[in-house]
């Protein structure tokens, strides 16, 4: 009995510190107020084998928050660029979205990977965090309506998976192979496919599977893929998985066309793939390069990093600026103003001329179909 | 009659062509099966020694594979850039692996297990579930976190008659397996240092008695096996044509699987569990489903665990007093 006393005693003693912490928390944030300082959160896959995707999201928030401070920052407030790694896992993700959210962060640009993103949406919405991806393209996040305060620069990848099929029409595939990679985002990407060919009168789905990413091989799924008579494979999933299949596909005869989608329209696929990469198409953001800013953008990284951006860079400086642009609009940080200035007000992007509809997605932001030519990926024309 | 007769025919050649599609496709499907065994028996078998000799489940010994592979990747860089013919590139890549992969296994059964040797079983456990993470992250540090392309060392050559079937890295892959499996048995039989292991196995304070180094054979042990890790590790590497950091975490999952699957501690039953292994998750792809890879293979390991707990050739434990 005395044991349990002491226990209520205890607890009560705890959730009075606990109580005393929290008011001590909200002066320290009003003292902190005048500091002028405008945070941008930014996270996503920062190392790990996905970094690639991850890392030119950090530089793009780095150059616009240097250039909007150069010019006297947001409503008088410097802009501070406040990176977390998400590694592209979802139970990082959730981790880096706590983090950013008990600092008080009220903009993240990110998460780059679709899981990451939906993981850590959770926690943005309950604390009414805008987040904006400039590259998380599963269709659910803006389509369900689950989470006002999800935009994203990029287009979904239904829109993508229409081009897709369309592009597998127009090269006159009539039995088409649909592989994924079991991934929020390969799966999604392969389910939109599949949809679009079934209901297409004159094509037809020879094969439908997903793999186990990092399998030791995967002839048994190629020799299958022979097996059913495909005359095409589209692949949803990332390029250590598709470098894989189109290298077994070639090395085992079998030269249909591989078509896949803008997580295998990284260059790293060529590198890895080599000579067996000739010929593949994959879809990604539509050529924006007579867009004004986005030289502006370009110079910018050279100068500053001395090399050509990465992937998702152009989408992430749009992200960024349309942030911040909402910020300066709606006068404040406050949830609700910043969302209404996405909504309503235009922006000068690399992307073009911006704003997002109802759903988070940006108007005017498209797809194109790439192949690799002579080791590089090349626009072809709609 | 005679229209008759060839309508009657036509279905036969429609159905021999098919059988004939049928047979193929399970040929395919066999030696697809047959490659990814032999490559999971090559690192079992480390496991299984291992494990038969003190009882320890090294969970470094994926990456040691993953080691292999990188290794074998730097020499074939060098020798490639100073113009080696493909197959003497091949046979020396394997070799400096083999060589670097083995003073890998041997450091890390000094650093890790060795202080180790009289604790309880779960600290060197931990000791080797940290080295894993250690090398993995090492090797990520040094060399990249990117997926390298890793060149097909391994020259094509047409196999008469099984064109399309199986190609040329794969009847290598099998071939080497083998001659190593085979190897490795008569060693264990008939070597001196194999019956000293397999004394050691059996009562490692009686062989002490008998004046066997029991630290010389554990080293050698770790040896040995990493050797064939690392044989696997170019093998494989150069016939997928990539790898990172992280390959060796689930190549040495399914090899540990496929120990587990043929008895941990026994040679004959890591080389019997992955070819089995192997085979089933080829013909779970072919027949059923890539979804169900997994699944079919652990769902197997399950079963043959019920009615043999010990695995397939695994001795059943008997109790000591």
């Amino acid at each position: 009995m005395r044991g349990k006393w002491s226990l209520v005693v205890f607890a009560m003693a705890i959730m009075a510190f606990a109580v005393a912490g929290c008011s001590s928390g909200e002066e320290k944030k009003a003292e902190e107020a005048p500091a002028k300082k405008l945070v941008l959160g930014v996270a996503g896959a920062h190392s790990g084998d996905l970094a690639s995707y991850g890392l030119p999201t950090v530089n793009a928030a780095k150059l616009v928050a240097a250039d909007i401070n150069a010019k006297g920052g947001v409503l008088g407030m410097q802009v501070e660029v406040f990176a977390q790694d998400d590694q592209c896992k979802p139970e990082m993700a959730t981790n880096a979205a706590t983090k950013l959210v008990s600092d008080d962060v009220k903009i993240v640009l990110g998460h780059i990977c679709s899981g990451a993103t939906k993981a850590a949406l959770e926690i943005y919405k309950d604390a009414k965090v805008v987040c904006m991806s400039p590259s998380a393209t599963n269709p659910p996040l803006t389509q369900s309506g689950n989470y006002p305060n999800f935009f994203r620069t990029i287009a979904s990848d239904d829109a993508q998976a229409i081009l897709e099929v369309k592009f597998a029409k127009k090269l006159g595939l009539k039995n088409v192979a649909v592989i994924h990679d079991k991934g929020d985002y390969g799966k999604g990407f392969a389910e939109f496919c599949k949809q679009f060919v079934e209901a297409d009168a004159d094509m037809n789905v020879a094969l439908f599977e997903g793999v186990t990413p990092g399998a030791v091989d995967y002839s048994a799924v190629v020799q299958k893929i022979k097996n059913s008579g495909a005359d095409g494979v589209i692949f949803g999933g990332y390029h250590p998985e598709a470098s894989k299949i189109v290298t077994s596909m070639r090395k085992k005869g079998l030269d249909i066309p591989f078509l896949s989608d803008d997580g295998v329209k990284d260059d790293t696929f060529i590198k890895v793939a080599g000579e067996y990469a000739e010929g593949v198409y994959a879809t990604g953001p539509r050529d924006i390069s007579a867009n004004k800013l986005y030289s502006v953008a370009l110079e910018e990284h050279k100068k500053e990093f001395g090399s050509e951006p990465g992937a998702f860079f152009y989408q992430a400086y749009a992200a960024a600026l349309a942030l911040l642009n909402a910020v300066e609009k709606a006068g404040s940080t406050d949830y609700d103003k910043v969302v209404e200035a996405l909504r309503t007000q235009y922006v000068e992007t690399p992307l073009g001329k911006i704003k997002f509809d109802k759903r988070g997605d940006a108007e005017g932001v498209g797809f194109s179909v790439y192949q690799v030519k002579n080791g590089q990926y090349v626009e072809l024309a709609n | 009659m005679n229209s008759r007769g060839q309508a009657a025919a036509c279905p036969l050649i429609v159905y021999g062509n098919r059988i004939g599609t049928l047979m193929e496709y399970f040929l395919e499907l066999f030696f697809g099966g047959l490659t990814r065994g032999s490559i999971y028996a090559l690192i079992a078998l480390g496991y299984t020694m291992v494990y038969g000799i003190i009882e320890l489940i090294n969970f470094a010994h994926g990456e040691i594979y993953m080691i292999g592979a990188f290794t074998g990747l730097i020499v074939a860089g060098v020798l490639g850039a100073l113009g080696f013919p493909g197959f003497a590139i091949l046979v020396l890549a394997v070799i400096v692996a083999v060589i670097y992969s083995a003073a890998y296994g041997f450091t890390i059964e000094k650093i890790a297990y060795k202080p180790l040797r009289g604790a309880p079983r779960l600290s060197p456990l931990i000791s080797a579930i940290g080295m894993s993470i250690f090398l993995q992250n090492y090797v990520m540090l040094a060399q990249t976190s990117d997926f390298l392309p890793f060149p097909s060392l391994i020259p094509e050559f047409k196999i008469p008659g099984l064109t399309g079937i199986i190609t040329s890295s794969e009847v290598v892959i099998v071939a080497v397996t083998v001659v190593v499996c085979v190897a490795l048995t008569l060693f264990i039989k008939y070597g001196k240092l194999g019956k000293a292991m397999r004394a050691t196995a059996q009562n490692r304070k009686m062989a002490q008695l008998v004046g066997i180094s029991v630290n010389t054979v554990i080293s050698a042990t770790f040896v040995i096996g990493s050797s064939l890790a690392a044989v696997g590790g170019v093998l494989i590497a150069s016939h997928i044509g990539q790898i990172n950091y992280y390959i060796g975490f689930i190549a040495g999952i399914k090899a540990f699987t496929a120990a587990v699957l043929g008895g941990i501690g026994s040679i004959p039953g890591a080389m019997l569990g992955a070819l089995i292994l192997g085979l089933t998750e080829a013909f779970a792809t072919g027949y059923v489903s890539s979804d169900y890879e997994d699944v079919f293979a652990f769902a197997l390991l399950v079963l043959i665990l019920i009615f043999r707990p010990a695995g397939i050739m695994g001795k059943q434990p008997t109790q000591k007093v």
